[in-house]
């Protein structure tokens, strides 16, 4: 409760001291850059990790330097860490955490955060959860073997596997702590939309970026408290004897367990209960960033705003109606799995709203394919491409036999995985000459989209039809199981698709850290933007607006606006059409 | 007038009108001054309050676990039968009752000490600081009986391994310890807060911080009083 206190403190002056200004800073600003690179080095953990289990998919006796030769548990363990990482601390982190941190305060002409210390105490705390996640990998054992997902009896019994012993214990920690600093997060972006807009910022005046951040926000608000009392009960479970999860009679290596009563589809329910808002939360985000820019480099308004916002509430709410559909192979009745599939299609409506919308605001625009526009796009691609496989797999009929193939991973990650990282991408081509006062070099920035887009889609779309031909996922060795040997050459190709791809992003990581330093300087609104945050300084003073609080008369996406002399009309211009004042209008007062 | 219609059509979310009269105004005394007390209090409690939604959202989903948890069944490898294995856990009552009683008094102190502190601050406010008369104890008390509280659980669970019921003797126990000591972990945050707030005093903070604090904490002080009452009911009631 001391927050006040620091708060009104940090009203005053900037902090001057290295440590208050870099590292338990208050300033959202440096919150989002921490969050953002907290992102990048958990991206490349999870890119590595996935790099040895493509080696081990495809030639599985090698022995690799520094690891040897990658034995059926490591493998376990290289798939649960990969998903852990990319889910939690890179698709959770950097979108909403990142990018949401350092531009919703901006972009709704707030000084900072409403809860500035709560705030640094998220990021410390999602750190905290980073560094335990780190020490699974260190311990006696190693990292746990149970995915991302965790299920039990094999997350719940410690004797289960190597993984499952202190490992397993660390893993349910750190994810009990990332719930924590999510849900801290999530209250202050809330409290920050819903009381530190600026004058003239109705809802309906706000940025697509700022309602996906808020929607999010409310999605991790309602679902990580889930996963925090499932982790609870899963650490009793492992530790103090509970039985929640543990059915009786469990037998693990040939001993007979004393839990008994445990029901392990609580655990389902409850972990998909978060499980599945989490994907939103993943890529709303991005779809925020999506639309802000094709409207920008379209040079046109965002086509259909308000049907926008009410698709991002809709496809947020039925959010927390579907997780079932993940759950349809554990023997639920036709009925439920019924009403979870229908309520899985009706996500098709919202999300096709919005992509008709994304194509009404290109059409005739006057397109500018700078690479933030690019990776928009490519967005909106790996949207569709993604999207589409979705209604497959809705059907229980389906789903029952694709649910544990390449065709799942094919699915998510084309939608959850690329399409959210894209968006990452578009954002921080977008908006690093506003962070870092330089632009990103547009040569690098477009050998990355292409060899990105088009190693995704090499790495991704193959595996749909590996799925279709039963390949099944999460087992470690299939190289010697007859009728798949007809893959190997897929497989193969996948694997060096993959090493393509992310031999790619060090293109992007070197363009990263060579602008910050030697880019081209930035002018305050390089694209011609009419948000807020490109009203103010670059990068924005510690208070974001030196001082002066801005007012808002316009919506978000005024381009090519008939009359005015600009083809766009900043959101803090306070002539009706952007300076093109008919003789008989006057311009209109602040208040 | 006709451009201005013409804004009404591709104006993103409106079009260039006078900004409406309300729209948040958080922040506007950056520069000469912290936001006034009035806003601050009212964001607080708006922070309060959404944080509140991210408790209730743990202990609705730890009631679902206790209600699916109480129909799952065991099969016997040889006979075949499914069993039940949930027992109604036997509660000492009197003691939780007890209990209850000390939290409802410790929350009726803290309304009483955010009452006293908020007419001292009025007095403040028109007459200074220091004329302001001295504060009723209701705080301490408040803490006190918060503590009393505490104690009383810490009691109810030994009393309940006297009579042999552990963690996890019974998943009925289990949920029992398991939601008294969550919901005695979100007391004692509350006791630091209350705390802090009393030490504001000794330190010769403005009255306005302690009233700040106070009240928020109050919303959730009277929350968790509630929410014992709801974990009370349920092993009450359901089973």
């Amino acid at each position: 409760m001391a927050e006040h206190i620091e708060h009104a403190a940090h009203a005053h002056a900037a902090p001057t001291g290295f440590i208050r200004k870099y590292v338990f800073s208050l300033d959202h600003k440096v919150i989002g850059i921490q969050y953002y690179f907290l992102a990048l080095a958990s991206v490349f953990i999870g890119m590595f990790l996935s790099l040895l289990m493509r080696i081990h998919l495809v030639w599985p006796g090698v022995s690799l330097p520094l690891i040897g030769e990658i034995k059926p548990e490591t493998y376990l363990s290289l798939l649960t860490m990969h998903g852990t990482f990319m889910v939690f601390f890179v698709l959770t982190t950097a979108p909403q955490s990142g990018f949401g941190n350092y531009f919703l305060p901006i972009q709704i002409g707030a000084p900072d955060m409403a809860f500035p210390v709560l705030n640094m105490l998220s990021f410390w705390t999602t750190f905290l959860a980073f560094l335990v996640a780190i020490a699974a990998f260190f311990v006696e054992g190693g990292a746990p073997l149970h995915g991302w997902t965790g299920y039990p009896p094999l997350s719940a019994v410690p004797s289960a596997g190597p993984g499952e012993a202190l490992g397993a214990d660390l893993w349910v920690l750190s994810i009990a702590i990332f719930c924590v600093a999510s849900l801290m997060g999530a209250l202050n972006f809330i409290t920050t939309v819903l009381d530190l807009r600026c004058k003239g910022m109705s809802m309906m005046r706000m940025p697509l970026t700022v309602w996906a951040w808020f929607i999010t926000a409310i999605l991790g608000l309602l679902a990580f408290g889930v996963l925090l009392s499932a982790g609870i009960l899963l650490l009793l479970d492992r530790n103090l004897g509970t039985s929640f999860f543990i059915p009786g009679g469990t037998v693990v290596n040939g001993t007979l367990l004393n839990h008994k009563g445990g029901s392990p589809l609580l655990w389902q329910h409850l972990f998909w209960f978060f499980g599945h808002p989490e994907v939103y939360i993943a890529i709303l985000p991005g779809m925020g960033v999506a639309s802000q820019l094709l409207s920008t480099f379209s040079r046109k308004p965002i086509f259909g705003y308000k049907a926008m916002v009410y698709a991002i509430m809709a496809i947020g709410g039925l959010g927390f109606v579907v997780w079932g559909h993940h759950m349809f192979m554990s023997g639920m009745s036709p009925y439920s799995a019924f009403a979870f599939s229908l309520m899985t299609m009706a996500i098709g409506v919202p999300s096709a709203i919005k992509t008709f919308n994304w194509l009404g605001t290109i059409w005739r625009g006057r397109v500018h394919f700078d690479s933030p526009m690019l990776f928009a796009v490519g967005f909106v691609s790996l949207f569709v491409s993604g999207g589409l496989s979705g209604p497959f797999l809705a059907q229980p009929l389906l789903d029952i036999y694709l649910h544990d193939t390449f065709f799942v991973v094919a699915h998510f990650h084309l939608i959850m995985g690329v399409a959210a990282i894209f968006g990452i991408f578009a954002g921080t081509y977008y908006w690093f000459p506003k962070m870092f006062g330089r632009m990103m070099n547009e040569a690098l920035a477009q050998a990355h989209f292409w060899l990105t887009l088009i190693g995704t889609y090499a790495i991704f779309m193959p595996m749909h039809y590996e799925g279709m031909a039963a390949r099944p996922r999460r087992y470690s060795q299939l190289t010697e199981v007859g009728w798949l040997q007809q893959l190997t050459g897929v497989e193969k190709f996948v694997t060096y698709a993959a090493f393509i791809t992310i031999a790619a992003q060090f293109i992007f990581v070197f363009n990263l850290f060579w602008s910050m330093f030697k880019g081209k300087k930035a002018t305050d609104n390089p694209w011609n933007a009419t948000t807020l945050e490109w009203t103010t300084a670059t990068p924005p003073p510690h208070d974001n607006f030196a001082g002066v609080t801005p007012t808002v008369y316009h919506g978000p996406y005024e381009y090519s606006v008939p009359g005015a002399p600009n083809d766009f009309v900043m959101q803090t211009d306070p002539t009706p059409h952007g300076g093109h004042v008919p003789s008989e209008d006057k311009p209109l007062a602040a208040e | 007038m006709p451009a201005s219609l013409e804004l009404e059509k591709h104006g993103g979310g409106g079009g260039g009108r006078v900004p409406p009269p309300r729209g948040g105004d958080g922040g506007g005394a950056r520069g000469d001054d912290a936001p006034d007390f009035r806003e601050r209090l009212n964001r607080y409690r708006l922070g309060m309050a959404i944080g509140l939604i991210g408790v209730i959202m743990v202990f609705v989903s730890l009631t679902s676990a206790f209600i699916v948890r109480q129909g799952t069944t065991t099969r016997d490898p040889n006979t075949g039968i499914e069993t039940v294995d949930w027992l109604p856990i036997t509660l000492p009552t009197s003691a939780l009752v007890l209990n209850t009683l000390l939290l409802m008094a410790s929350s009726v102190a803290l309304e009483m000490a955010r009452r006293s502190l908020k007419r001292q601050y009025a007095v403040a406010e028109a007459v200074g600081d220091s004329e302001a008369q001295a504060p009723a104890p209701w705080l301490a008390i408040s803490v006190l009986l918060g503590a009393g509280f505490l104690a009383g659980q810490l009691f109810v669970w030994s009393e309940l391994r006297r009579r042999g019921v552990y963690l996890p003797t019974n998943p009925s126990s289990s949920f029992f310890y398991l939601l008294t000591a969550l919901h005695g972990v979100h007391l004692l945050g509350g006791m630091i807060a209350l705390g802090y707030a009393q030490a504001t005093a000794w330190f010769h903070r403005s009255i306005a911080q302690r009233l700040l604090v106070v009240d928020v904490t109050g919303i959730y002080w009277h929350f968790m009083a509630l929410l014992w009452l709801y974990i009370f009911g349920l092993f009450q009631f359901v089973k």
